[in-house]
């Protein structure tokens, strides 16, 4: 649920970015974080583990500048990845406008990436959200993995596995490098802006 | 399913918090949605917090607890009160969407903030629901 502010032409809208343990979230959102300094206003909030693990999630507030006369001002989040942390996870979705779908790209964590989002639907479910309609965009993180010599899932197993019938805008990505974070940013926003557009109309 | 408010309502919402809260002796006073987004937020002229960080945690701390109350097999949950050496912090429900966050020092009792919290609430739910009827 975004909130339009139509006195001082502001819009809140919530991105989250969602996907199995360890696949990369909280390194994207670090990485936008360190990168876009002026964009951001507050510090990055995390609710972590003793051993750096997301227990609830990471946040901050991304002022991504005018829209059609609005100020927007985009809420970053990301879930807990853990599959036992799944009563927190769905809290962080409560009115979420857009969802990044981080997969892991190395290969013995296929399993994980499938039941990821299908996790997601069932979560979005609950909300009567449906994953066919919300803003969507997916990520296969950790390309470069390969050049380490470890195993990674080819795109094309990727896309059967996680887009055959969502078929929404995909990305090869390494956050920790820094490979196409903001390009993958940049899509969910305008996806989710163009949607709030429609629904506005 | 995305919530709007106008000039007039966003005014309204305003002056209730100020003239029911800050005007006696609250620090920063904030409606949220229970999503996190910042509606309206007021302060007594010092402008000390990160109200979007505030507004995060508020709506996550607030969500969490109520889960917790369903499962201890409760059904009602509208409260969280936090009481610090100097800051209080006050968490109350709204509406199903909607919370109110208060930040507060020991000049003010509790009992007179509970008795103008209510006040406000009754006005702010008279605010937002001329919205959900249109
Ligand atoms: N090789 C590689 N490692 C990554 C990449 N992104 C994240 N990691 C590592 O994967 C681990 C888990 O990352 P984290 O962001 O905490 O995952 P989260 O559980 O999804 O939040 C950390 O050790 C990261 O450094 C990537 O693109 N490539
Ligand atoms: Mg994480």
């Amino acid at each position: 649920m975004a909130f339009i502010n139509l006195k001082d032409k502001l819009i809140q809208a919530k991105i989250v970015y969602y996907g199995p343990g360890k696949c990369g979230k909280t390194t994207n959102l670090e990485y936008v974080y360190n990168k876009c300094r002026t964009q951001i206003n507050s510090k990055m909030v995390t609710i972590k583990t003793q051993g750096d693990r997301t227990l609830f999630f990471d946040f901050f507030p991304f002022d991504i500048g005018k829209i059609e006369g609005y100020d927007v001002k985009i809420q970053l989040y990301t879930v807990p990845g853990q599959v036992k942390y799944n009563s927190t996870r769905r809290l962080v979705l409560k009115g979420v406008d857009g969802i990044v779908f981080v997969a892991d790209s190395a290969e013995n964590r296929r399993n994980a990436n499938v039941a990821s989002i299908n996790n997601l639907q069932e979560n979005l479910t609950l909300y009567k959200k449906n994953i066919f309609e919300i803003p969507l965009v997916l990520q296969y993180n950790k390309r470069d993995l390969a050049k380490q010599g470890i195993p990674v899932l080819n795109i094309s197993t990727l896309e059967k596995d996680l887009n055959k019938d969502l078929r929404v805008p995909s990305f090869e990505a390494s956050a920790v490098e820094g490979d196409n974070v903001i390009m993958t940013l940049k899509k969910i926003i305008s996806v989710t802006m163009a949607s709030l557009e429609k629904e506005l109309k | 399913m995305h919530l709007a408010l106008d000039g007039e309502q966003l005014d309204k919402i305003y002056d209730t918090l100020k003239s029911t809260l800050i005007d006696i002796g609250v620090e920063t006073a904030m409606l949220l949605d229970t999503a996190g987004n910042v509606i309206t937020t007021v302060d007594d002229g010092v402008d000390r917090h990160d109200i979007y960080s505030l507004a995060a945690l508020a709506a996550a701390n607030f969500s969490a607890m109520r889960s917790m109350v369903k499962i201890a097999g409760e059904e009602e949950f509208s409260l969280l009160f936090h009481k610090g050496q100097k800051e209080n912090i006050y968490l109350s429900s709204v509406s199903d969407d909607f919370l109110l966050f208060i930040i507060f020092n020991n000049d003010m009792t509790l009992g007179l903030l509970r008795l103008k919290v209510a006040k406000v609430i009754g006005d702010l739910i008279g605010i937002l629901v001329v919205d959900s009827s249109q």
